[in-house]
This record gives structure tokens, C-alpha cells and sequence, in this order.
């Protein structure tokens, strides 16, 4: 009883992959992972229910933030993990094939776009750059301050913060120039809503670069430089990542 | 657990990669990324579960601001 009632998980496509890089790396609710090989490639996946992963109860799902976070976590732990061993091309979250040959065709009418990309990101990581604007100096009027004064003061704390605001967006593209120009590739993500992020101010650059992986101390010391030298912004960097934000864009 | 073995990283960080980036494949696949907003869907999920904090009726500009790339 298979085909029918189970889908196949597509994780990631690796050139080629040692069986043992898999022991102990788990797959979609904890399941063993399994792989499909055509056309000199090797697919990543885990096969699950389509009682669950089918395209109806995975609609539901996605809508559903506790389902889509551990989806997301056991996704990303796979591509993760294949990432620390070789180049990988992840597949973008909830890619569900209906049986195995659909995953060895796919390998096999796109291999180009995948040796491609495989070839851009090897030996290369993805690194975050996030900059949020800095906390805006806000003074308390004073309590004995008249009406008027009390207006004005408030009328020139909208305007340092709506001043503070642009330097801080203008601090950020040229923190990106420079990155960009350093890294191997280099992509903004739209800023992350502050509620989401739950950051203070808000979020000017979401920021992902392509580093050669014997360059990421030179690239760190150049974000830790930046941070040092645009004082309109607060910088963060995350990673190493899977190379997520250098996939997309290979449809053709 | 994995936990031991890989950084808990930001969930916010992690949707901005899984899901608008990764190969776009279309095709015999359950659900077609490329043709289901995937992207719109979660961004419901994810205002839905901070609804508690969005009640200043901003609730919207997470489509417009986050679309994730």
C-alpha cells in the first residue's frame, strides 16, 4: 500500500551523498530519510502521509503557525545538515511529490539548473545582515512645561525620529553596497514586521550574502567595521545558513 | 534532540528563507508552490497567531511590508 497513500518530502539535491551523512539526521516527523538518484543527482526526502501532507490537509496546516514552525524546523534541519558536507540546493518549504519517480523526472528535465546552482553555491555559505534603525532619543517633558512648549518639543521628536528614520535607511543600502560588493551574491528580503521580529525599531535591511566560505572572517570583521562606523543603525548577523536566499530565481 | 545538535534559530529568519526562496518547481507535485500563495497563507497564520498584539488594526501591513521578498 503505497503511491496512493504516501508522498515523498522533497528536502533538498545534493551531487552525491554518503549514506552515513543521513544516520541520525531526521526527516519530516522524525521519519528515516530516503533518497532519489537520476541524472547523476541525489534527492533528499522524506516520504509522509498524504493523509497529512496531501494538498488539502497541507493547506490547512500552513495556516496553522504551530504546524508551519515545526515543518519549517524539521525542513530546515535536513538542509542544514546537508549543508555542513557539500553544496545544496534546498527545495522551498511544503514540495510534496505524489511517488518517487516524480522526484528522479524532476532530477532529471532540470539537471542543468540544478548542477548550476550547485556549482554557485559550493564551498560558499549564506550569511544575515539585519540593520534596524536606532532607538530614537525620546525626552520626557518636563512636568511644569507649558502647552506650547510642550508641542513644540513634541513636533521636533517627530521630526528627529522621521530624520532618524531615512539616515537609518540610507546607512543600511550603503551597509548592503558594501556587503554586496564583498560577498558572492547578495539579496535584501523584504524588512521583517516588528511584531513578527519583535525588535524595537524597525527592521532596515534583511539582508543575505553568498561568502566563500575562507572569506567569512574577513567578511564578519567588514559587518563588525560597518556596525562600528554607521552609528544610525543597530546591526545583527546570523548565520551560517543553507544557501535558501540563492536558489530562487532558477526557473527558467 | 536536534536541539542539541543545531542552533534553535529565529522562526521569523527561517520563514523569510523557507519559504520565498528554495527551487520553485512545478509539476507533479501536490501542491504547486508557484501557483498556491504560499507565502500569503503563512503571513495569515503568522498575523493570526500575533493578532494579540495587532490590535491597532495594522493587522494588514504585515501583507504589504513582509511579503517576504
Amino acid at each position: 500500500m503505497t503511491g496512493s497513500t504516501e508522498g515523498v518530502w522533497l528536502h533538498a539535491v545534493v551531487p552525491h551523498i554518503d549514506p552515513a551523512t543521513l544516520d541520525g539526521v531526521p526527516g519530516m516527523d522524525g521519519v528515516r530519510l530516503s533518497v532519489v538518484r537520476a541524472a547523476g543527482l541525489t534527492a533528499v526526502v522524506s516520504k509522509v502521509p498524504l493523509s497529512r501532507y496531501g494538498e488539502e490537509p497541507m493547506l490547512r496546516n500552513l495556516e496553522d503557525l504551530t504546524w508551519l514552525e515545526s515543518a519549517a524546523r524539521a525542513h530546515h534541519v535536513v538542509v542544514d545538515a546537508l549543508s555542513r558536507v557539500g553544496p545544496v540546493v534546498p527545495a522551498r518549504l511544503a514540495t510534496v511529490y505524489l511517488d518517487p519517480d516524480g522526484v528522479a523526472t524532476l532530477l532529471t528535465d532540470r539537471r542543468d539548473d540544478f548542477v548550476d546552482g550547485l556549482d554557485r553555491v559550493a564551498g560558499r555559505a549564506e550569511w544575515g545582515v539585519k540593520a534596524y534603525a536606532m532607538e530614537s532619543v525620546t525626552e520626557t517633558p518636563g512636568a511644569a512645561e507649558s502647552g506650547t512648549a510642550y508641542l513644540r518639543k513634541r513636533r521636533a521628536q517627530l521630526t528627529a525620529h522621521s530624520e532618524g528614520l531615512e539616515n537609518a535607511a540610507r546607512e543600511a543600502s550603503a551597509v548592503h553596497a558594501t556587503l554586496a560588493h564583498f560577498a558572492a551574491g547578495a539579496r535584501r528580503h523584504a524588512p521583517q514586521d516588528r511584531r513578527l521580529s519583535g525588535a524595537e525599531t524597525a527592521m532596515v535591511l534583511n539582508g543575505a550574502y553568498l561568502v566563500d566560505q575562507d572569506r567569512v572572517t574577513e567578511f564578519t570583521e567588514l559587518v563588525s567595521a560597518l556596525s562600528k562606523c554607521h552609528a544610525a543603525v543597530r546591526i545583527e548577523l546570523t548565520g551560517p545558513w543553507p544557501p535558501y536566499s540563492f536558489i530562487a530565481g532558477e526557473t527558467s | 534532540m536536534t536541539d542539541l545538535l543545531y542552533q534553535p534559530v529565529p522562526l521569523v529568519d527561517l520563514l523569510d528563507r523557507v519559504l520565498a526562496t528554495g527551487v520553485v518547481i512545478t509539476g507533479d507535485v501536490t501542491i504547486s508552490i508557484a501557483e498556491v500563495d504560499l507565502v500569503r497563507i503563512s503571513l495569515r497564520a503568522l498575523v493570526a497567531s500575533v493578532g494579540a498584539l495587532a490590535e491597532d488594526g495594522e493587522g494588514f501591513d504585515v501583507f504589504g511590508s513582509a511579503s517576504l521578498g
